[in-house]
């Protein structure tokens, strides 16, 4: 085998995909770090590919296309397999987020003590839909299922905050603590 | 950001509610190790490392307990399907601690507040089918129970309950605590392995069953939160103290963590006696319906259960009893839906639920659910079409019991196939007048 072909062969697939500045795209050295560490947890290292992916949210809010690559590199895995696990698991987010995540509970729970008007009152006070996060970046707003609290419902968790018996009349006061 | 707990607070006498008792005997969250230990913490896990595994096993296959998590399976049959034997090799133990059935917060509420006792559980269970490694298969959402899972699980290694040569026994057992990342098909079992191996939650074909090919491929028990924090107390007073619990109120032993949510006056938690009535736990201990409302029908156990009407208030909630009355007792925790709700608005809200949350590996599921769901939102509109309820319910037969790859579809058209059938008129209702 000719030295141009193998290392024609062994451009790692993470090289080719492009960034925003041009630049090839990195796992900070932590993040990196993290990774290794949580795959010790598992008899094989695809097992740690959500902990991966929740490791780079973590650090940069979401995960971009670079990092689908090199987790795949990290875990010896495809990075096809990598996106299908991203994909499926909604508290994985795969486009940019705002500095707060705020996840409503829609379920039966809370819709019978008055999801409806938080969910209304959410988006008139966020200006935004579901799915969407405000012009400053700010918030981003996603509806989630059952959070394990119907006996103090509505419920809605920003980041890693759960609060209970939420209405449009102390939302306001539980979005302030978020700047 | 503690439970709405009301269990028992004045039950500070001998053990008769095993799952909440270290808590009110404390009176607060059971967080450091002395604590528990002074409550006779791991004295379980001690006494049954002297015995044999077959020996633990036995006690709890003779206590009768049944899975917490829904289905009802009787625990000791579960684990007397595992191999046992020198050459067996690896075998795990999950907890399957993915509580998301919508109307379930019991095993948010046992992690938070007594984090050791599912750790030692798990220690003790380990011990009995031969587990050298177990995880805790937590939902991302329970922030509050991975810190204390994870502070508990610390302590009970350095007092030597996890580890190599737990208590001088020979038995290794180590523990960790995988949290997930949404989907509320991870709390299928075969979709909660696939998760663990870091795969798409889809469910795997039955048989092989995970006791022999689950995790890895190894043999694999998983078991509920609230089923395993019952093997402590079984393993500490025996198997018969644990079947007198339920008083006589049902063939079931044990108590169970009931639960209420929708608009009655008081909601939470309650450990009871198994068995105990509906109308005792709404009536007596919830305080009945919200003021100015009545109760239309409820859920006895989360989404995935058909609806029960008021004539069903007196029942003993136990697994065969609700499931004669055409329903399932789930998780338990009831759901009580008034009479200013529209039920097609309630129903619509189930299934969009389902629809969501379906894996979408198999067709009925993956269509059927949308359908279901678009048929619902006409009807709610008063827009729906003549043969619109034939429809309906064409489809809780097309996805029901047998048709579909798991239990996700069949469970999504328990509550669709009781409101057709309680609620005739409301679904009428919506239907367009023809031209």
């Amino acid at each position: 085998m000719s030295t141009a072909n193998s290392s024609q062969s062994s451009t790692p697939y993470s090289a080719l995909i492009a960034t925003e500045n041009g630049a090839p795209f990195v796992l900070t050295e932590s993040e990196r770090h993290e990774i290794e560490h949580a795959i010790h947890h598992y008899e094989d290292p695809r097992a740690a590919s959500i902990d991966a992916l929740k490791i780079v949210q973590k650090h940069r809010r979401w995960v971009p296309d670079g990092a689908i690559a090199l987790i795949a590199e990290l875990l010896s895995i495809s990075a096809a397999d990598v996106e299908g696990v991203a994909t499926f698991y909604n508290r994985i987010y795969r486009q940019p987020v705002g500095r707060h995540v705020i996840i409503v509970c829609d379920s039966i729970g809370c819709f019978l003590t008055g999801f409806d008007e938080l969910y209304a009152a959410l988006q008139s006070t966020l200006g935004i839909q579901p799915g969407q996060t405000t012009a400053d970046d700010r918030f981003t707003l996603l509806p989630v299922c059952c959070l394990g609290a119907c006996d103090r419902g509505p419920v809605l968790m920003i980041n890693d905050d759960t609060h209970f018996n939420v209405s449009p009349s102390n939302l306001n006061q539980v979005l302030e603590q978020y700047i | 950001m503690s439970s709405n707990v009301n269990v028992g607070l004045t039950n500070v006498g001998p053990e008769t509610h095993p799952l909440t008792w270290r808590y009110t005997r404390a009176g607060k969250a059971v967080l450091d190790i002395q604590e528990y230990e002074a409550l006779e913490g791991y004295s379980a896990l001690k006494k049954a490392l002297a015995m044999a595994q077959t020996d633990v096993q036995a006690e709890v296959k003779a206590s009768n307990l049944r899975g917490r998590g829904g289905a009802g399976f009787p625990t000791g049959v579960k684990w007397s399907l595992i191999p046992m034997g020198p050459d067996v090799g690896q075998k795990y133990l999950v907890c399957n601690a993915d509580e998301m059935e919508p109307g379930t917060f019991k095993d948010r509420m046992l992690m938070e507040e007594l984090p050791h006792q599912l750790v030692e559980a798990m220690a003790l269970a380990a011990y009995a089918i031969g587990a050298s490694k177990g995880f805790i298969f937590l939902r991302g959402e329970y922030i509050l129970a991975a810190e204390r899972l994870n502070a508990a699980i610390d302590q009970a290694k350095a007092a030597g309950y996890l580890g190599e040569n737990i208590q001088g026994s020979g038995f290794n057992f180590e523990l960790f605590v995988h949290t997930g990342a949404g989907r509320y098909i991870c709390g299928e079992e075969t979709a909660l392995i696939n998760s663990l191996e870091g795969r798409r939650a889809n469910p795997r074909t039955k048989p092989p069953f995970p006791q022999l090919a689950g995790a890895w491929g190894k043999p694999t028990i998983v078991n509920n939160v609230e089923t395993l924090m019952n093997i402590p107390p079984i393993l500490l007073r025996g198997a018969e103290w644990f079947k007198g619990l339920s008083q006589g109120k049902s063939p079931d032993a044990g108590t169970k963590m009931y639960g209420i949510s929708g608009r009655a006056k008081i909601t939470g938690l309650w450990e009871l006696p198994i068995g105990t009535s509906c109308r005792e736990l709404l009536y007596t201990h919830g305080g009945g319906m919200a003021d100015g409302l009545e109760l239309a029908c409820w859920l006895p156990g989360g989404a995935s259960t058909d609806f029960l009407m008021p004539e069903h208030l007196d029942l003993p909630m136990d697994y065969d009893t609700i499931m004669k009355a055409g329903s399932r007792m789930g998780t338990a925790l009831i759901m009580v839906v008034d009479n200013k709700q529209n039920i097609v608005s309630v129903v619509r809200n189930l299934e969009q639920f389902f629809a969501r949350e379906s894996c979408g590996w198999c067709t009925p599921c993956r269509d059927g659910l949308p359908w279901t769901v678009k048929i619902l939102q006409a009807i709610e509109k008063g827009e729906g079409e003549p043969d619109d309820i034939d429809t309906l319910q064409q489809l809780t037969r097309f996805l029901g019991p047998g048709k579909t790859f798991c239990a996700h579809a069949p469970g999504a058209m328990e509550p669709l196939q009781s409101a057709l059938k309680y609620f005739p008129d409301a679904f009428k209702q919506g239907i367009r007048a023809e031209a």
